[in-house]
C-alpha cells in the first residue's frame, strides 16, 4: 500500500516537473507570455487549392489579400512541393504557382498571418471602378426602379442608400427584390442597382473570420464608394454577419483562382485566432523553428483548429473525475458529461441546456413507444438515432422560423451521444424508476455545466493551447485524485446515522 | 464557508474514527486488490455460480432446467412437471430484474407471487424477452434458469411483504465479517433490494439476532407493512449459514464478496447468488464500520504460516473476533 502510494506520488511529481519545465521553456525560449493580456490578436488563414492535373504544365494563379482597414499583414508563405512560386503585386497581389509536369491530385497551400488593429486607417484606395451602364430586361427594369426609389426615399447619403438596398434585397416578402433575385445573385443585383443610381460599386470576395473554422469558402461583398472617395463594405444578407468580421481577400474585382492545365480546381480556407506577445515575430518564428519546436503550433492551421478543442478535453475529464470521486455524483455514462460540455461550448450554456433537455425528454417519449416493438438493443439505439436526427431537423426548422439563431446550431450536438443518453435513461427509468433518472440526469448536467465553466475559462483555454506541458499537470492531478481513498462528500450525508448513533451512545455512558 | 468546510472535515474524521468504509476505498483497496477481474464471470453469471456450487457441494435452489434458445421455450412445462411452483431467472440479470416467481400452476394458468393469474402465453413471452437480453447487463443475449420455488421459513412470515427475505454476508478472504438480512417491503415491490426500499437488518455474527434496521439508509424500528418489531428477528441455524458463506470463498477465490443466502423451509440454507461488488449499506444496518473488521482479518491472516484454515475454523475465528 505504502509502496503504491509513494510510486504514485513520484510519478505525479515528475509529471508536474516536466509540465512546468516545458511551460517555462515556452515562456523563455518561444516568448509566449504567461497571460493573454499584453498581446496582439492574430488571425492565421490558410488557403488550400485543390486540382486535378493531367500530366501537362500547370499554372495556378491565386489572388492574395493585403493590408486593409482593421487587419495588418504580418507574414505569409506558401507550401507547394515541386512548384515554382512567384508573388506579384503590381495589379493587386497574386501568387503564381507553375510546374512543367504534374499528374493526379495536387494540393497547394498559402498561409498568411494578419494582426488585428482596429485603429488602422483605411489605405488610399485604388482606382474607383467605372460605372457600368446598366441594362435590365423589360420586367426587371420596373422592379429595379421601384426598389431603387423605395431605398432612395428612406436614405440620406450613399451609404445609407446601400444599407437600405441590402435590407430590401434580404426581405423575402418584397416581390420586386424576389424578381431580381430570380435572375441574378443578391450581390450582383446590388452592384447593378447602385450603378444605376450613379454610385461606383464592385463585387469583391471576403472571408468571414470565425475562430477554428475549416473548409470555408469566400463570400461576396459589395464595396461602395462615396463621392468623397471613402468606401465601405456591405454584406448582402444580414445573416452573413457584419462586414467588419470579414477579411477582404481581393482589392480589385476579378477571379480569385485561375488554373491552366488542370481541372476540378477549388480553393478552401481554414482560420485560427491566436494571441501572441507584441515582441514575438509571430508567424515568422513559428515557421523558422518548426522542426526544433515539435509542438502543435507547427501543424497546418486546419489541424491546429481541431486541437484547440481537443486539448480542452483533459480538463473536462479532470472535472468528471473530481465530481465522481470526491463528491460522489452519479452521472449517466462515465464521460458523457464532457461531451455534453463540448456541445455547450459550441452553443453557449443556456441554449445548450434547453436543447439538451428538450431533445432528451422528447426522445424518452419516443423510446417508450419503441418499447412496444420488442427490438434488440442495437436496432433500438439505431432507431433512436434516426429519431434524434429528425428531432434536430425539426428544432432547427422551428427555431429558424421563430427567428432564434441558436437553434440552428442544434446540429452540432453529438447525436450518437444523445441517442445513447436517451437509451440509457429509458432503461434506467424502467429498472430504477423516474427518481434515479432525475438523480443521474441532474448529476450529468451539473457535471457538464461545471466542465463547461472550466473549459470556457479564458485563461484555461489560453494555457492549455499555448502550453502543452499543462496537459502533464492535468494528468498528475487526475492521478492524485484517482488514488484518493477517503470519503466522498455525499457519503458524509449517507453515513450520518452512524455518527449520530455513536455520539448518542457515548452520551448514554 | 469555512465553517461549512470544517464541519465536513470533522464529520469525515468521525466516520474515519468509526472505521466506516467509503466507496473509493472499497473499490481501490478491497475490490481492486482482492478480486481478480478474470474471476468476475463466476459471480456475474448465475448459471456458472450454480454449476460451480454443485461441484463444491454447496446447496442452491434446485435447478429444474436451462433455456438457451427461443425454440426451447415451448417445452418449458416439461421442466416444471411435478412442481407446483417455480422461479424463472436471467443468468446475467442484476438487482432482481427479470425474475418471475410462479407459486401455483393449473394447466395453462400460472399464479404469480402477488396472487395475479397469468396465461402460458405470457410466461413464454417473458422467457423470449429474457433470452433476447432484455434484463441482462448491456442487453447481451442471455439464458433463462428455471429453479424450484423457495418456501420461506414460517418464522420470517411477519417480517416480510410478499418476497422471501435473504441474508447477505460479506466474506473477506474467506472470513465472514458482517451480515444483514434484507426484508422486502411494499415500497420495494416485494424485492430484497436496499436501494429500492427493502429493509436491511444487521445481524450479530455470534448470535444470529437482529442489531437494528435501516430503510433508505435511515434507521427504522418496525416493518412498515406488517408493523412487526425488527428487534425480535432471530435466525436459526446461524453457524451453518456462516459456514456456507465462508465456503463460497474456496469456490470463487474472490477475496471480497457478498454472499446472498436464503433459508428454505425444507432444505435449509441455500446459496442464492454471489456479488463481487457488495454495497456499503450493511455498515448502516449494523451501526458499525467495516474497516476495523477487515483490518483484524488482515492481521490474523498475516500471522498464519502454512496452509489456509478450513471454512469451519474461519467461521469460529470470525465469531471470536467480532463479539
Amino acid at each position: 500500500m505504502k509502496r503504491y502510494a509513494s510510486s504514485l506520488t513520484w510519478t505525479a511529481l515528475v509529471l508536474v516537473l516536466l509540465g512546468v519545465i516545458h511551460s517555462w521553456w515556452r515562456v523563455e525560449v518561444h516568448d509566449v507570455s504567461l497571460f493573454p493580456g499584453s498581446q496582439y490578436e492574430y488571425w492565421d488563414v490558410e488557403a488550400r487549392v485543390e486540382l486535378q492535373a493531367h500530366g501537362q504544365p500547370v499554372k495556378v494563379t491565386l489572388t492574395l489579400p493585403q493590408t486593409q482597414p482593421g487587419y495588418v499583414l504580418q507574414a505569409e508563405h506558401t507550401a507547394s512541393p515541386g512548384y515554382g512560386v512567384n508573388i506579384e503585386s503590381d495589379q493587386g497581389r497574386r501568387v503564381i504557382w507553375t510546374t512543367r509536369q504534374a499528374q493526379g491530385e495536387q494540393w497547394l497551400y498559402y498561409r498568411v498571418q494578419f494582426r488585428v488593429d482596429p485603429q488602422r486607417h483605411p489605405p488610399p484606395l485604388g482606382v474607383v471602378p467605372a460605372i457600368n451602364e446598366v441594362r435590365w430586361s423589360e420586367p426587371l427594369s420596373v422592379a429595379a426602379s421601384q426598389l431603387l426609389h423605395q431605398a432612395w426615399q428612406a436614405s440620406a447619403d450613399t451609404f445609407s442608400l446601400a444599407n437600405n438596398l441590402t435590407h430590401l434585397l434580404a426581405d423575402a416578402n418584397n416581390q420586386n427584390a424576389q424578381m431580381l433575385l430570380s435572375e441574378m445573385s443578391a450581390a450582383e443585383a446590388m452592384v447593378r442597382l447602385l450603378n444605376e443610381a450613379e454610385i461606383p460599386a464592385r463585387l469583391l470576395s471576403g472571408l468571414r473570420l470565425e475562430d477554428g473554422r475549416r473548409r470555408q469558402s469566400l463570400q461576396p461583398l459589395v464595396q461602395v464608394f462615396a463621392t468623397d472617395h471613402t468606401w465601405r463594405l456591405f454584406s448582402v444578407s444580414p445573416a452573413q454577419g457584419a462586414p467588419q468580421d470579414y477579411l477582404l481577400w481581393q482589392q480589385t474585382a476579378g477571379p480569385i483562382l485561375e488554373v491552366e492545365g488542370g481541372s476540378d480546381s477549388r480553393v478552401s480556407f481554414s482560420m485560427l485566432s491566436t494571441r501572441e506577445p507584441a515582441s514575438s515575430g509571430g508567424h515568422a518564428s513559428v515557421a523558422r523553428d518548426a522542426l526544433m519546436n515539435l509542438s502543435i503550433h507547427s501543424l497546418p492551421i486546419a489541424e491546429q483548429a481541431v486541437f484547440k478543442t481537443l486539448l480542452l478535453l483533459p480538463v473536462g475529464a479532470l472535472v468528471v473525475v473530481f465530481f465522481r470521486v470526491l463528491i460522489g455524483l452519479r452521472t449517466s455514462g462515465t464521460f458523457m458529461p464532457v461531451l455534453i460540455a463540448l456541445a455547450f461550448l459550441e452553443m453557449s450554456w443556456l441554449p445548450g441546456l434547453i436543447t439538451f433537455l428538450l431533445i432528451v425528454s422528447i426522445g424518452l417519449v419516443l423510446r417508450q413507444l419503441l418499447a412496444y416493438l420488442n427490438l434488440l438493443l442495437v436496432a433500438r439505439v439505431a432507431v433512436v438515432i434516426v429519431c434524434v436526427i429528425g428531432l434536430m431537423a425539426f428544432m432547427a426548422v422551428i427555431s429558424f422560423h421563430a427567428g432564434i439563431n441558436t437553434g440552428m446550431q442544434v446540429t452540432l450536438f453529438p447525436m450518437i451521444i444523445l441517442a445513447w443518453t436517451i437509451e440509457r435513461m429509458s432503461i434506467l427509468w424502467e429498472e430504477e424508476g423516474p427518481k434515479e433518472v432525475m438523480i443521474q440526469g441532474a448529476g450529468s448536467l451539473i457535471t457538464a455545466s461545471a466542465a463547461f465553466v472550466v473549459m470556457d475559462h479564458m485563461l484555461i483555454r489560453y494555457w492549455l493551447f499555448n502550453f502543452p506541458g499543462m496537459q502533464l499537470i492535468v494528468m498528475a492531478m487526475i492521478l492524485l485524485v484517482g488514488s484518493y481513498t477517503g470519503y466522498r462528500l455525499l457519503e458524509l450525508w449517507r453515513f450520518r446515522p452512524l455518527v449520530t448513533a455513536s455520539s448518542s451512545r457515548s452520551d448514554d455512558v | 464557508m469555512f465553517e461549512r468546510l470544517r464541519d465536513f472535515w470533522q464529520e469525515a474524521r468521525q466516520l474515519r474514527d468509526l472505521g466506516v468504509l467509503g466507496m473509493n476505498e472499497r473499490n481501490l483497496s478491497f475490490i481492486g486488490r482482492h478480486n481478480p477481474r478474470s474471476r468476475f464471470p463466476l459471480v456475474d453469471n448465475k448459471l456458472q455460480t450454480k454449476l460451480l456450487a454443485k461441484d463444491y457441494e454447496i446447496a442452491t435452489p434446485e435447478l429444474l432446467g436451462v433455456i438457451r434458445h427461443q425454440a426451447e421455450i415451448a417445452q418449458f412445462t416439461r421442466m416444471t412437471q411435478g412442481h407446483q411452483g417455480f422461479a424463472i431467472k436471467p443468468a446475467k440479470g442484476s438487482g432482481g430484474k427479470g425474475i418471475l416467481v410462479v407459486c401455483r400452476s393449473q394447466g395453462d394458468r400460472f399464479q404469480k407471487a402477488s396472487g395475479e393469474w397469468i396465461t402460458r402465453h405470457q410466461v413464454e413471452r417473458h422467457l423470449s424477452n429474457l433470452i433476447s437480453g432484455l434484463y441482462s447487463l448491456g442487453g447481451h443475449p442471455d439464458v433463462a434458469i428455471i429453479e424450484s420455488l423457495i418456501v420461506s421459513v414460517s418464522a420470517f412470515e411477519d417480517f416480510t411483504f410478499e418476497g422471501v427475505p435473504d441474508i447477505r454476508v460479506v466474506v473477506y478472504r474467506g472470513y465472514p465479517v458482517m451480515a444483514m438480512m434484507r426484508l422486502s417491503t411494499h415500497a420495494s415491490d416485494g424485492k430484497a433490494n436496499l436501494h429500492q426500499g427493502a429493509i436491511g437488518v444487521g445481524i450479530d455474527l455470534n448470535t444470529g439476532k437482529a442489531v437494528r434496521g435501516v430503510q433508505f439508509d435511515r434507521p427504522v424500528t418496525h416493518h412498515p407493512d406488517t408493523g412487526k418489531s425488527l428487534n425480535a428477528l432471530a435466525i436459526e441455524d446461524w453457524p451453518q449459514l456462516l459456514a456456507l458463506a465462508a465456503r463460497c470463498y474456496d469456490m470463487t477465490r474472490l477475496g471480497y464478496i457478498g454472499v446472498d443466502l436464503v433459508l428454505d423451509a425444507s432444505r435449509g440454507p441455500l446459496l442464492l447468488e454471489l456479488n463481487a461488488r457488495p454495497g456499503l449499506a450493511i455498515q448502516l444496518a449494523n451501526a458499525c464500520g467495516l474497516k476495523p473488521r477487515l483490518a483484524s482479518i488482515d492481521n490474523f491472516c498475516d500471522q498464519i504460516k502454512g496452509p489456509e484454515l478450513g471454512s469451519q475454523q474461519r467461521v469460529e475465528v470470525a465469531c471470536q473476533y467480532f463479539k
